[in-house]
């Protein structure tokens, strides 16, 4: 059960500016634990923002992405009072989707 | 539910439903699905990263910027922002050279977003870290050294 | 951390003090200038929000034995009065009749209002991997609602003036296998470990400046770490026995690096290294 993403999404001239923390361990998969076992890889593979149902962003992401992972990004069509929706999937399946208002 | 769906499924047996779980990413066989590159995010060099993603030798472009600093004062979390000029740009992809895997993230930009992002990735060491751009079916890219240190008494 | 990088991080930390300060080169400075575009680089989207949004959370959720919130827990402004809160601690309680921060604080309501044990309330005050950390949290979120507040912290109280010059003099005490005090790395002009300037916490700029940034998102911790915790981390750096969480002698240690950053505008929680 992860913790709800925290997205921010304003107007920044006539593009949607939108800033997105993920709460995920990020695992690589290349730690050891204190007894010396290595911790298995646990981390977002995919992510897809959209805006209307058309997508605006996707990314394939590894474990080399930073712990709780902080996304920006931009663009074009969006305006006060639409919604952004953001999902994530891990290499565990797990998936997580948040939305944000557009202010 | 008609008649001709019900024989549909019992014809084809368990082989659509298979097929059905597998598109849904149902099966988690050590991350191997459809939407995720595994091989490229096993390869450990630029021109291996860049085959995986099927692509030929990248050619160097002045119209990539890459803005970070210049230190990091902890390589758990370094924060890049890419920016990509070229025209019908449609992905940005950041590599960190001397990682174990040097295919950090691949971030992929449909008409109308901006071919701008910003993250933040692990680097393991000082490294080159590689903006990887496609653009009208070509790959371009841009390097930069960022030095890795470790504060204080690596608390 | 090992212990033998921290034993030889703890040797070469103890030659470089004092002498590093006539090596400063141009070299240097444009080093610090460049690890000051990093932190700069990091400030916006702080993954202490998410701490934030969880502390809320939990401040708001019923727990314990007795089914309980914490909205009528009392910070020191009064009975869920979270605004401000941080900027007055550690202040003196009367109905525990002694000294608390803000850790001990939270630890006390758990107990009164929700009927945790003080064993289950203590437990697990530093986050790790796979373990989450309710009090962080909960002070992620507490303290953000002191960003923006001048630090107030009275000394009025007996015991209040009490537990800052027991703080003074756990401050000065040196001791510990390599006969450090806090005053060894903090208590002088243009120190430094590795890249790390050391703030020299007797002087009112630098302690208003360090104060006010905790609790912080430690990105090699990947944890938000509160004052508890940098304090129970300086006290193992240096080799001294483990400082209990919320003892006597963590709250006082705070409260008077706390009263020395008065005026300093709190500004937590921040992101760091």
């Amino acid at each position: 059960m992860s913790d709800p993403m925290k997205i921010r999404a304003t107007m920044a001239g006539d593009k949607v500016e939108v800033k997105v923390l993920m709460s995920h361990e990020m695992e690589t998969g290349q730690r050891k634990d204190s007894k010396g076992a290595t911790v298995p890889a646990w981390f977002i593979q995919n992510v897809t923002a959209t805006h209307n149902g058309k997508t605006v962003l996707s990314a394939e992401w590894g474990p080399a992405v930073s712990k709780n992972p902080f996304l920006s990004f931009r663009f074009a069509g969006g305006k006060p009072g639409d919604k952004v929706i953001i999902t994530w999937t891990d290499n565990k399946g797990d998936k997580r989707t948040d939305e944000a208002t557009i202010s | 539910m008609n008649k001709g769906r019900r024989d549909v499924l019992k014809g084809a047996g368990g082989t659509a439903v298979l097929g059905l779980a597998l598109a849904a990413g149902l099966f988690r066989s050590g991350g191997a699905r459809a939407d995720w590159n595994k091989a490229a995010f096993e390869t450990k060099s630029l021109s291996d990263a860049v085959k995986a993603m099927g692509g030929g030798a990248p050619v160097e472009s002045k119209d990539i910027v890459i803005t970070s600093p210049d230190i990091a004062e902890n390589g758990a979390v370094v924060p890049f922002t890419i920016a990509s000029k070229l025209p019908k740009t449609a992905s940005i992809a950041i590599l960190v050279e001397k990682n174990p895997n040097i295919l950090a993230a691949d971030f992929q930009f449909p008409d109308g977003t901006e071919p701008w992002v910003n993250t933040r990735v692990k680097m393991g060491q000082t490294s080159n870290v590689i903006a990887l751009v496609k653009a009208d079916g070509k790959f371009y890219y841009a390097s930069k050294e960022v030095k890795v240190t470790l504060g204080g008494c690596g608390g | 951390m090992n212990r033998l990088a921290g034993a030889i991080c703890t040797i070469f930390a103890a030659a470089s003090i004092g002498t590093w300060a006539q090596f400063e080169t141009s070299t240097s400075r444009t080093t610090v200038q460049e690890i000051e575009r990093y932190r700069e680089a990091l400030a916006d989207g702080n993954p202490a929000e998410l701490w934030e949004a969880r502390g809320e959370a939990l401040w708001k959720e019923k727990r314990g034995p007795k089914g309980a919130t914490l909205e009528q827990c009392d910070l020191g402004r009064g009975p869920g009065v979270v605004k401000g809160a941080y900027a007055q601690l550690p202040k003196y309680f009367a109905d525990t009749n002694k000294v608390e921060d803000l850790e001990s604080r939270l630890v006390t309501c758990m107990v009164t209002l929700q009927g945790f044990t003080p064993e289950q309330a203590k437990k697990d005050p530093f986050g790790g991997p796979g373990k989450k950390s309710n009090i962080e949290a909960l002070v992620a979120y507490v303290t953000a609602a002191s960003r923006g507040a001048p630090m107030n912290v009275s000394i009025t109280h007996p015991r209040e003036e009490e537990a800052y010059e027991i703080g003074k003099r756990i401050f000065f005490h040196r001791g510990g296998p390599h006969d450090f005090s806090c005053a060894s790395c903090h208590g002088l002009d243009n120190q430094r470990i590795r890249l790390q300037d050391l703030p020299n916490l007797t002087r009112t700029a630098d302690a208003q400046r360090a104060y006010t940034s905790w609790p912080a998102y430690r990105v090699s911790q990947g944890e938000v770490r509160s004052f508890q915790w940098r304090l129970y981390d300086c006290f193992r750096q240096q080799r001294f026995p483990e400082l209990e969480f919320t003892s006597d002698a963590s709250v006082a240690l705070t409260m008077f690096l706390a009263k020395n950053a008065n005026g300093g505008v709190f500004n937590a929680p921040s992101i760091k290294r």
